[in-house]
């Protein structure tokens, strides 16, 4: 049934230039759901979708003897409908209403969000079926046609991170949609060169030329077309429905959509905290929006220091009131009214930072003029990444201001939770603290979330960073005070003043802000203007200052754990015992307690467990009935765990590893682009080499040797990695990208080889396995990205890496008996 | 399947939709019945274990499924807010209660409501104050109010479509504000133009789920103060530590 003639070969550059669209189709989704939904749901949505892959191992199993002869034809028509089907079902699921938010209250809400994910999974099902099928038919050259699936996979994330910083993320699904028809295009050429389409010269010509011309077509469709369509609950949506606003440009880059707003009618007033005495407003704004929330806003400055007098009335302004300042360094500087803040209160050195270049251009061109040319002059202005600049920078300051940046809707639904920031680590603060001059602050400020989360979190971190720097005056070197909707800690390596907490005072009483916590605070001096049941901020902070802090930060409902690099999830507040709780009041407003970013993570989680199994088990009944002569169950439990294991540890050290590298690559686009890359390349030639333990027939010592080098380099890396980048930061960032993939190569090598010695031992004494292991492996995948996260949370990336160790170790015990040499 | 499953829901939703104005008035009362098991779960933190009378009473007469989409006229009297178009909601029937009582609101208050939205607080206000004053940034959904607050017969409810960050200076100053939507700050203004020994009150949190409301009140010094009340039964935070 599978015959092969001599001379042909698998359809490498089909199977390539495939794996790359589909890879960069993923990606691109996770942008789109990102701009039209909020980034944990696109997420969950991304993740179920992928189940196409695990969804296809079980069609090939069902049909595989009827589809295998008409390989040819399947191949083809699975690239076409992959390249059709991410264009349609992705302007088809935008027609969907889905509503996160009503997910607790509206029964129809789930319903939805199943067609979207049903429709999503389509074009990975197609691929998985082309790519899948190839495996079963070119049994013996597997470990090619993966290093091809690997390395079309590796320049996929090249090619979507180079997209998105050239053209829209809508435009970029026309790209995927044409790189498709090219693989279409290649298959023909490849199968009609395999002799596969031998007597068709005439069909192959017609075929590449309608390709061809789709692939063209696809950028002449109208524009509104593939125009997003956000949720009408995101700040965008909301702010767009107001008289006079509209876009008037957009700029993308994978960091995010910026969409820059105006209106002449009604302007913008972006003052978070403002206090409740300001009698000044704000001048007139521009909106700016990343993907269509978490707004920043330019403000209108003339030269005329006084129409900033509303900057002085915010929270934030507090330590300009404590002391003179002279130099300060603000990180996380977006539309650059901290930057007015300082310019009000006659700083002489700005420096600021800010890690998207494409807000800095604005502000310097488009704006230049409206924003009186705040990054023009006498400010020095750096598109670098707040924690990468600190480390690298030599010069001290009186003042550090970490901006707030996030949204006030997003953060009070608990939606960054799945977010790692390595501005908000015990580590981070640290290296703030070092770059003070003797009796500098460092000022962060936060929204305002009752019961106090984020805030106390804070407070718990600033703790930690001062014992760490071996402080031993902690409750001497803190300030925390909040407005109605902000709080701003101040932070100092040396006790404050008498002075200064008298100035502090001052300026709370002025502008009705409550004090949290100084040195020497009295509890009746708390919960004065902006009152709430009990000083729950005073409470709070003194007993993390107190003995019983653990005990306090354990019985507490929410989790203000300090969040570190290992484990950068500053966001996430959940507490799984508290749950019960939170449901019960489900009917009476007790869900906006419910920190739904983690939640949603368990619940993804759930559901591909879920499905997962009804893959992973359907084909196994098929097998039973139809009386399979090789299903051997104890080949069967096996590979499962086998196959199971190596995808589960191949995510969770490519994600482990991508955060690990932001704090050397300082930037989380070169991080995951490097790093992603790196790993899908190198397995890839990993996956070429395993050709020679396969023709040997070496396959137990292929992989046992394969697992000794991931274990011995995975450790080492877990043990070392951290002091070497200490040493190695200040290198330029060239040589730190060729030192990253320098040391990602022999880790990723080894696990390129697992997957093809595998499957083709497998082919070799149970061929009607293979296409089942191929849906358990791609089931595995899903899972591992998600679970890496639950477990990065609660255990941080270190026991990730740990455990993927442990999984390759039981790959290597479940390859007994079936993964034998000769 | 898909298809059909929505089908039969939509089939359910009109349905509700033609329920008599005898089964809406016996609703009305099951949910007045709701608010109250609400209110007494949450007392602690409201500060009392009953609202306004005054209050109940309306909300009794107020046929809210006149402010909501034809189409969820059956889930109107669920205690649940409910999407009303253009990514803004009707808020929950017992935050609404809790609104109006915290405000105090005397029959010859003048009330400001900023955000009009379905128009089902202006309504209930209109009930309570002598004169109501609604702004509503949103062209179509000032318009919708407007219809069903005529419908309705409310002749003591003056709308306008605009930016509400500036108040309406003309009708200044105000005995009780309600401002539906505050993300970063209370507008200086609409402070301004609340009278001394008025209250403001503010919803805080996402639209479906109302995380707290902030009374404002100015004493008749004028100095201004908040009170954030947590309408959500959540505590001890660390149980006996407290």
């Amino acid at each position: 049934m599978n015959i092969i003639t001599q001379n042909e070969s698998p359809p490498w550059f089909s199977i390539a230039v495939l794996s790359m669209s589909a890879l960069a189709y993923e990606i691109l989704l996770m942008r789109l759901f990102s701009i039209i939904q909020w980034h944990h749901f696109a997420y969950m949505i991304i993740s179920l979708a992928l189940l196409g892959y695990g969804a296809s191992g079980t069609f090939l199993s069902l049909f595989r003897n009827y589809l295998l002869p008409r390989y040819p034809r399947v191949y083809l028509i699975n690239i076409i409908l992959f390249g059709f089907s991410s264009l349609l079902c992705y302007l088809i699921s935008q027609q969907i209403r889905f509503n996160a938010e009503e997910i607790f209250w509206d029964a129809g809400q789930p319903l939805r969000l199943m067609a979207v994910y049903i429709l999503l999974s389509l074009p990975f099902f197609f691929v998985a079926t082309a790519i899948g099928l190839s495996f079963i038919r070119y049994q013996n050259d597997i470990s090619r046609i993966y290093a091809a699936d690997l390395l079309g996979a590796g320049s996929g994330s090249i090619l979507v991170i180079a997209l998105l910083f050239s053209v829209l993320p809508d435009d970029t699904l026309r790209y995927i949609f044409a790189l498709a028809m090219l693989a279409a295009m290649l298959a023909c050429w490849e199968l009609y060169r395999a002799d596969l389409y031998r007597s068709r010269l005439r069909l192959l010509f017609v075929m590449l030329f309608v390709l061809l011309l789709t692939m063209l077509i696809v950028f002449i469709l109208p524009k509104s077309w593939t125009e997003l369509q956000l949720s009408p609950y995101k700040g965008l949506s909301q702010t767009l429905r107001v008289t006079g606003a509209r876009v008037v440009s957009e700029h993308s880059s994978p960091l995010g959509l910026i969409s820059v707003v105006e209106n002449p009618v009604i302007p913008f007033r972006h003052a978070p905290g403002l206090s409740l005495n300001a009698t000044d407003e704000p001048p007139e704004q521009v909106g700016v929006f990343i993907d269509g929330d978490a707004m920043t806003a330019i403000t209108h400055y003339d030269g005329d220091r006084q129409t900033l007098a509303y900057l002085d009335q915010l929270s934030s302004s507090l330590p300009y009131h404590l002391s003179t300042i002279k130099d300060v360094l603000i990180l996380g500087a977006g539309g650059g009214a901290d930057v007015l803040q300082a310019k009000y209160h006659k700083v002489q050195h700005i420096s600021s930072v800010e890690l998207d270049k494409q807000i800095i251009k604005l502000i310097r061109t488009e704006y230049k003029n409206f924003s009186g040319r705040i990054y023009n002059d006498n400010v020095n202005v750096y598109a670098e990444e707040a924690r990468g600049f600190v480390v690298g920078d030599e010069k001290n300051y009186d003042l550090i201001q970490l901006v707030l940046t996030d949204s006030f809707g997003a953060a009070s639904a608990g939606l960054y939770a799945l977010s790692e920031s390595y501005l908000y680590t015990v580590e981070a603060l640290q290296e703030y603290l070092a770059r003070l001059k003797p009796g500098g602050y460092l000022a962060i400020s936060r929204w305002i979330k009752l019961p106090p989360r984020d805030t106390l979190k804070l407070f718990a971190t600033a703790i930690d960073a001062l014992r760490n720097n071996e402080s031993h005056q902690i409750a001497q070197q803190l300030v925390l005070i909040r407005s109605l909707q902000t709080s701003t800690l101040l932070i100092k390596n040396t006790s404050f003043t008498a002075h200064e907490l008298l100035s502090l005072n001052r300026f709370v009483n002025e502008r009705s802000f409550d004090v949290a916590y100084y040195p020497g605070m009295k509890i009746d001096e708390a919960n004065r203007y902006n009152i709430i049941s009990s000083p729950l901020f005073y409470s709070g902070a003194m007993s993390l200052l107190g003995d019983k802090r653990n005990d306090f930060m354990q019985r507490y409902k929410f989790n203000i754990e300090p969040a570190t690099d290992d484990k950068p999830y500053f966001f996430n507040y959940f507490k799984w015992r508290v749950l019960p709780e939170i449901l019960a009041l489900k009917g009476r407003g007790g869900v906006s307690l419910l920190e739904s970013g983690y939640l949603i993570l368990a619940t993804t989680l759930l559901q591909s467990f879920f499905l997962s199994f009804i893959i992973i088990i359907l084909p196994l009944m098929f097998f039973k009935r139809s009386k399979i002569r090789s299903s051997n169950k104890v080949i069967n439990v096996r590979a499962f765990i086998y196959f199971l294991a190596i995808g589960l540890a191949f995510i969770f050290i490519e994600i482990a590893f991508i955060q690990k590298f932001i704090r050397f690559l300082h930037h989380p686009i070169l991080s995951i682009a490097v790093v992603l890359a790196s790993f899908l390349i190198f397995s890839g030639l990993g996956s070429l080499r395993s050709r020679r333990f396969v023709h040997l027939k070496q396959y137990d010592t292929g992989v046992k040797l394969s697992v000794l080098i991931i274990v011995v380099t995975g450790m080492g890396y877990t043990a070392f990695l951290g002091t070497a980048f200490t040493y190695l930061i200040g290198l330029p960032v060239i040589l730190k990208v060729v030192l990253s993939i320098v040391l990602i190569a022999p880790l990723a090598y080894c696990m390129g080889m697992l997957f093809p010695i595998g499957m083709s031992r497998l082919s070799a004494i149970s061929p009607e396995l293979v296409p089942w292991v191929w849906g358990v492996n791609g089931c595995a995948s899903v899972l591992g990205a998600i679970l890496s996260t639950l477990l990065a949370i609660h255990f941080g990336f270190t026991f990730v890496i740990f455990f993927a160790l442990a999984l390759y170790t039981l790959a290597v015990v479940s390859s007994a008996g079936w993964l034998c040499d000769g | 399947m898909l298809l059909a499953t929505g089908l039969c829901l939509t089939g359910l939703m009109t349905a509700s939709a033609s329920l008599a104005e005898t089964d809406y008035t016996k609703s009305r009362e099951k949910l007045i019945r709701s608010i109250e098991q609400d209110v007494r779960e949450t007392a602690s933190f409201i500060g009392t274990g009953k609202l306004d009378e005054r209050v109940m009473q309306t909300m009794l007469k107020v046929p809210r499924h006149e402010f909501v989409p034809g189409l969820l006229r059956g889930l109107a009297y669920k205690n649940q807010p409910l999407p009303i178009g253009h990514g803004q909601t009707i808020s929950q029937p017992y935050i609404v209660a809790l609104m109006s009582s915290l405000l105090s609101v005397k029959p010859t208050d003048r009330a400001l409501e900023i955000g009009t939205g379905s128009g089902y607080q202006a309504a209930i206000l209109a009930e309570l104050a002598g004169q109501v004053f609604t702004i509503e940034i949103i062209d179509e959904l000032a318009k919708q109010a407007s219809f069903v607050l005529d419908k309705q017969g409310y002749k003591n409810i003056k709308k306008r479509i605009g930016d509400g960050y500036y108040g309406w200076q003309a009708h200044a100053p105000f005995d009780v504000i309600v401002v539906t939507a505050a993300a970063g700050h209370i507008p200086p203004p609409l402070i301004r133009q609340l009278k001394p020994g008025g209250r403001m009150v503010i919803p805080v949190g996402s639209r479906f789920m109302v995380q707290q409301l902030v009374l404002v009140e100015k004493d008749n010094n004028g100095k201004v103060s908040t009170r954030q009340i947590l309408p959500v039964k959540f505590v001890p935070l660390t149980g006996k530590h407290d």
